[in-house]
């Protein structure tokens, strides 16, 4: 995956498969410690202990269409190649939180990506509970989340195109307040 | 026009967008609008998959057709990665692959307006041996 946004946009997807009411997607950008962190915990349906330690395998998957899963496992490579981590931990019936560190001044990072398409697609493809996008630098903070964007924005549906762009732009301009770098 | 920076600025946007057009009380129930579904696993997005959803969200508002776009996981069609399942009311659904910008434009066009079937369409087996 080339970018950031691409791996929330996939792993956000296991946590819908897991039938999650709650997914949050944090990242902590912090120049002093050199680090980024991105943490995306849901209340799904978790994994036991067994499956918690075959998830890093790229040739494990709880799907059947296919026997590879390649989420968890690309995160995780490009994560260490930028320096970093990834800390996995679930519970069963509880749900699961990941956690990937990148050196900011890694070479090896990926660019953050597309934040404000990203999250818009997301928006619009899990209707269902309640999806929060939160983002933290040096400079400041931002946070949104799919209730207070149904309370804005009523019944309009969220393809059409001013509302489209609105909610992009939205995203896109926060970030650029407090000094993301795409 | 000033930048979109609050949730109150998506609110007045949203007056004003409902304000110029006559929003039809439309129920969206499940069968009787289009659903589009793009598969949004590991190797849709490696492939583009981001871009052609959007596609869909855009070209089908530009010709006022009633659909639903939502993303789907894997679909098990990694070879023909963008894949779009489109399944018009009353219709089986059908499975489509390499769906890049000129494919929405087809899809739509062609197998959306006109029930046409096009190319590209991967056979799909919804059925298994005990149904």
């Amino acid at each position: 995956m080339r970018t950031i946004a691409e791996h929330i946009m996939d792993i956000v997807q296991n946590s819908i498969r897991a039938e999650a009411t709650l997914i949050e997607v944090i990242i902590n950008e912090c120049k002093k410690n050199n680090i980024c962190t991105l943490t995306i915990t849901d209340n799904g349906s978790g994994m036991d202990a067994r499956t918690l330690q075959q998830a890093v395998d790229p040739f494990f998957t709880s799907r059947n269409t296919r026997k590879v899963g390649l989420g968890i496992p690309l995160l995780k490579q490009n994560a260490e190649a930028a320096g970093g981590y990834l800390e996995l931990a679930s519970k069963l019936q509880e749900g699961t939180t990941l956690k990937a560190g990148f050196q900011l001044s890694h070479i090896d990072k990926p660019p953050l990506g597309d934040m404000g398409n990203t999250m818009y697609l997301l928006f619009l493809g899990c209707p269902k509970g309640k999806l929060v996008y939160q983002h933290v630098t040096d400079d400041g903070g931002f946070s949104i989340n799919s209730e207070e964007l149904k309370e804005s924005l009523g019944k309009i549906s969220l393809q059409k195109r001013e509302i489209m762009n609105g909610i992009i732009e939205l995203i896109e301009t926060n970030l650029d307040e407090i000094g993301v770098k795409r | 026009m000033a930048k979109i920076k609050s949730l109150a600025d998506l609110r007045k946007l949203q007056e004003d967008v409902l304000s110029e057009f006559k929003v039809r009380e439309n129920s969206k129930e499940p069968d009787r609008v289009v659903q589009v579904k793009v598969g949004m696993a590991t190797c849709g997005i490696a492939s583009g998959a981001k871009d052609t959803m959007k596609y869909f969200v855009e070209d089908l508002e530009q010709e006022a057709i009633d659909a639903v776009v939502t993303q789907t996981g894997c679909m098990g069609f990694c070879y023909a990665e963008p894949t779009v399942e489109v399944t018009l009311p009353g219709k089986e659904p059908v499975v489509f692959g390499h769906v890049g910008k000129e494919k929405v434009h087809e899809i739509i066009e062609r197998y959306i307006k006109r029930g046409e079937m096009i190319d590209g369409i991967i056979p799909v087996n919804f059925k298994t041996i005990d149904d």
